[in-house]
């Protein structure tokens, strides 16, 4: 068992005091970690400031004079009054309470944790970058465009699906935009059109987008295999049906090998199909939506393009789709004219000529493409294929070392034999052998160094954990991670109590949120 | 590792699982990678074809300002925990960020006066339509009432998500430069779901935001009295205003002027411009609203050795937990760049917000007196104005702006071209940071008056010429 590093964050000297037996390792605690949370609303002196206001240099005119008293504000708002230096420290100390992918593993699946190379701050930190204000003139931000427009061909491409539109913001918002597409392709047809079916194992956003678009929401059943029951789907597809939104490889991570019959049903119906991108990094170079019968994509850049998540965003969910329903697109989009130069489109050709408007201002979460085209020129053709190869080979190894005697038996691989990107393990056998549950586990890894996977996730499996390791491990991480699950379960098989109380090294140990969701606490008392 | 899974080979591990026909049988048409100083030069170049703020004087605005972010910004926003981490699910070791966004809220709650803030949405538009959202939930109305003073990309957002869940728009005009208020008052009535304004609005005016709240509720009052007789109780609006938080230093907060949510573009508040994102979204409300508000929430509670900590709370709003039960289907927001808000205004503080917003109002006050004194331009309208104010040209905008590019002066937005409406032709809008002195202000008069001058005159010459 590898024990954690000095430097990180977890370590409590008095793991021995809680739990004299327990095997985990301990280290000397730095103290500002465990010292009491204050916020910055709680420091600082009357008159402390750090901001400096640029002079006056127009003429004085009395405040009263340029804004009617009755749209003044009376009480300024009460905000912190602190010095720079309090800031830098209080900032920096309370970053150190912070787990983060540049520390360590963090094999939450479905998310994509994958290394984000620096290149990409970098790059668009650049002041024609940074500072290029959204509406600009085409003709003065032609790099912008140019960039935006090589990004939209490039997630066609690997997509296989001819049509980009960057505008979303994030996954759910470029789902949201696929089904308003979808709904406008089935109005412009004559057709009102109320359901949209959606596997038992989709992810959460699916049926939450399909209720905010207007639509019902349909359950598909999962098949012994993990995949979509075809059974079901068969009876349920009809002429009120206006889509399947699907994962593939599923959230079981899974690839669904009757996908061209999934399509042939979907689109004998007249529906269209949906595919989430959260799953891509598993096939890029290697097998493509369009090609899999899918009409509308959305990508995560901020998953498989490694935008970095700044603990729950920004990120940026372009969506790709078919000629079918290409005239629905969200505008706009880039186009190219025929001197080589770029403009904003909206709508001008077939593209966007029946859009269904804009999903927010301007043009999309342009920092974004900047990394992520920045990525896709770094790798290159081969590079994305052995993105989504290395991928699929750590989390089948990684598999593979779960499966060893000591796990096996607690911790079963729930659906399949090899795994795409992915796998999911169910924790039931655990819970009634070893008498902790998979929560119990994660707060465990917590202890060794880990970010836990994902847990309760999809809802089908049983004390569900959901393991995606990415291309960016090395063999030796992986390695301990299967060896610190062993070492929790070995542990557990002794003495359950220690995991039931895990963790013990964290800056906090386990947070009691029935009483946070009961009498909600979500701002600070200001003295 | 191959042996360990048991495979021959790589391909058997995708040969056994993706089938044959959907296989992609060749490479990507894609360039070859490149090593990392060649990628470095290669955006260099295309960045270097931009023409940014720092490359001329530039007075653009109309949503996005090159307000000035201080350095340590980028200090805080660079470190690893910040910028690495996923949202927040395992709290004992999210710590840092779970504060940031309890702190956050606080001073979102400060700003606008209104007790509960969720932790960030994506951006001002879809900030407005999501707070139609809850709307909807709240009360099941039928209609959308909004003022034409919203920004043109917030009126289109709002129509895209009402189409999906079944909601009209119905827009009323301005008049004076602000949201005409018998044309509002006017069009509530029993159906309407939510009140909508902006504060400042698109054309840079101040609203009389407690009066349009409470006409919102008086006018529903009214006309369900007319023709609501027999039903069970008057709809419940849901009066929302977009607000530009860098001005609620100076402005009465919209909890004062009985707004029950606000929501707002947040990139003045320490984002850089970036073409128009990553920025965040700002949503505030009235306690009432707590648990229909969309996104994620910090809350504050104990561990069980009784240490103060934060955890995510509410998540049966949340998309994850309540799947189509969600009061919305955010997941993904803007963690970091509502950090860089909160640090921001950390570093205004309590006095600072309100000088630079007494510094923005002068220098706006300045600019629009110095702009509207020259020839073949007037203002828009009277009202006051606090960062950003409106001219109409007698002029083609877009020649106008031709020419002071010659200058390096960007002298604003075309606002014909962002909004197509008829009335906005021969409008400029023009944004006034704390960035531009008032030197600055001097030169922008002097290329617009002479911009201006050249084109009433060529103008003028083809009319003779026409004449002739």
């Amino acid at each position: 068992m590898s024990p954690i590093d000095e430097n990180h964050l977890h370590a409590d000297p008095g793991i021995e005091a809680h739990h004299p037996h327990a095997s985990a390792p301990c280290a000397p605690a730095p103290p500002l970690q465990r010292e009491a949370a204050r916020t910055i609303f709680q420091k600082g002196a009357p008159g402390r400031r750090a901001f400096v206001c640029p002079e006056l240099d127009v003429p004085h005119v009395d405040v009263g004079e340029l804004l009617p008293e009755r749209f003044r504000r009376r009480q300024p708002p009460r905000l912190p009054e602190v010095s720079e230096p309090e800031i830098v420290r209080h900032y920096v100390g309370i970053s150190k309470r912070n787990y983060d992918l540049d520390s360590g593993f963090y094999p939450l699946g479905s998310c994509t944790m994958k290394h984000n190379p620096r290149l990409h701050e970098r790059v668009a930190a650049l002041p024609g970058n940074a500072r290029l204000h959204p509406l600009q003139d085409a003709e003065r931000a032609q790099g912008a465009l140019e960039l935006m427009w090589s990004l939209q061909e490039a997630l066609a491409e690997i997509s296989g699906l001819p049509h980009v539109s960057l505008q979303p913001s994030a996954g759910s918002h470029g789902e949201l935009a696929g089904l308003l597409v979808t709904r406008a392709y089935h109005e412009e047809r004559g057709e009102t059109r109320h359901r949209v079916l959606t596997p038992d194992t989709a992810h959460g956003t699916n049926p939450a987008t399909v209720t905010m678009a207007g639509f019902e929401v349909v359950k598909l059943a999962t098949n012994a295999d993990g995949g979509v029951d075809i059974d079901d789907l068969r009876a349920k597809a009809d002429a009120d049906v206006a889509c399947l939104m699907l994962t593939n490889p599923n959230t079981l991570g899974l690839f669904d090998p009757n996908i061209a019959e999934i399509a042939e049903i979907v689109h004998g119906v007249g529906a269209t199909l949906y595919y989430d991108g959260a799953n891509l990094n598993a096939v890029m170079g290697l097998s493509r939506p369009g090609d899999m019968g899918f009409d509308i994509v959305h990508f995560n850049l901020h998953k498989s393009f490694t935008q970095p998540h700044g603990g729950g965003g920004p990120g940026s969910g372009p969506i790709a789709v078919s000629e079918r329903v290409a005239p629905f697109l969200p505008v706009p989009v880039v186009g190219q004219r025929e001197d080589g130069t770029y403009e904003l489109d909206f709508g001008s050709g077939r593209v966007g000529s029946r859009t269904i408007g804009r999903l927010r201002g301007f043009h999309g979460n342009y920092g974004c493409f900047v990394r992520s085209y920045a990525y896709i020129r770094s790798l290159g053709r081969d590079g994305l294929r052995d993105v989504s190869e290395t991928a699929v080979l750590n989390a089948n190894y990684l598999l593979a070392r779960l499966r060893q005697h000591g796990v096996v038996e607690h911790l079963p691989l729930a659906y399949g034999e090899l795994c795409m990107h992915e796998f999911v393990l169910s924790g039931g056998p655990m819970k009634k052998e070893l008498k902790i549950k998979t929560l119990d586990l994660a707060k465990r890894l917590l202890d060794f160094g880990f970010h836990p996977p994902t847990v309760y996730f999809p809802l089908l499996v049983d004390e569900a954990l959901m393991v995606e390791p990415t291309e960016t491990e090395t063999k030796e991480t992986l390695d301990a991670f299967a060896d610190a699950v062993a070492a929790i379960l070995r542990e557990a098989a002794e003495d359950p109590e220690i995991a039931l109380g895990a963790p013990y090294s964290t800056p906090v140990r386990r947070l009691d949120e029935v009483a946070a969701a009961k009498t909600p606490i979500i701002r600070e008392v200001i003295a | 590792m191959l042996a360990a899974i048991g495979v021959g080979s790589l391909q058997e591990i995708f040969e056994r699982q993706i089938p044959a026909p959907v296989r992609l049988g060749r490479e990507l048409d894609l360039p070859d990678g490149l090593p990392e100083q060649d990628v470095y030069e290669h955006l260099r170049a295309l960045a270097q074809r931009n023409t940014s703020a720092e490359d001329e004087l530039s007075f653009l605005g109309a949503g996005m300002y090159d307000h000035y972010v201080p350095a340590l910004i980028d200090m805080l926003m660079e470190r690893s925990e910040f910028l690495t981490p996923y949202t927040p699910y395992q709290p004992e070791i999210s710590q840092g960020g779970l504060q940031v966004m309890f702190e956050y809220q606080t001073a979102i709650s400060e700003l606008t006066a209104l007790p509960v803030s969720n932790a960030s949405v994506y951006e001002g538009p879809s900030a407005v339509a999501a707070a139609g959202y809850l709307a909807k939930l709240h009360n099941d109305g039928r209609t959308f009432v909004v003022s034409a003073g919203m920004h043109p990309h917030t009126i289109e957002t709002l129509r895209t998500y009402a189409h999906g869940f079944g909601m009209d728009v119905v827009e009323v005009p301005l008049r004076d430069g602000v949201t005409d208020p018998d044309a509002w008052a006017r069009a509530m009535d029993a159906d309407t779901s939510a009140a909508i304004f902006a504060q400042p609005n698109f054309y840079g005016a101040v609203e009389d935001a407690a009066a349009l709240s409470a006409s919102v509720r008086t006018a529903v009052a009214a006309s369900f009295g007319a023709e609501g007789a027999g039903f069970a109780a008057p709809s419940d609006p849901v009066v929302i205003c977009q607000v530009d938080p860098i001005t609620l230093g100076v402005l009465k907060a919209p909890g004062e002027c009985g707004v029950d949510v606000a929501v707002g573009e947040g990139q003045s508040l320490g984002n850089r411009l970036d073409f128009g994102g990553p920025s965040f979204g700002i949503f505030a409300a009235r306690e009432e609203y707590l648990r229909r508000m969309p996104g994620r929430i910090a809350g504050e509670t104990v561990d069980v050795d009784g240490r103060r900590g934060f955890v995510l709370t509410l998540q049966t709003r949340e998309q994850h937990i309540r799947r189509e039960k969600a009061t919305s289907n955010i997941c993904t927001s803007q963690a970091l760049n509502a950090l860089a808000g909160v640090v921001f205004l950390t570093w205004l503080g309590r006095r600072g917000i309100v000088e630079l917003g007494e510094l923005l109002l002068a220098r706006t006050h300045y600019a629009r007196e110095a702009l509207a004194a020259l020839p073949g331009i007037e203002k828009l309208h009277e009202q006051p104005v606090i960062r950003e104010l409106a001219l109409r040209l007698d002029a083609d905008v877009a020649a106008v702006k031709r020419r002071c590019a010659q200058q390096g002066v960007n002298p604003g937005v075309d606002v014909h071209a962002l909004s197509g409406r008829e009335e906005d032709r021969g409008v400029l809008l023009v944004a006034v940071t704390e960035r531009r002195t008032r030197a600055d202000i001097d030169r922008l008069a002097e290329a617009l008056g002479a911009a201006v001058a050249a084109e009433r005159q060529t103008a003028g010459a083809r009319q003779t010429a026409v004449t002739v």
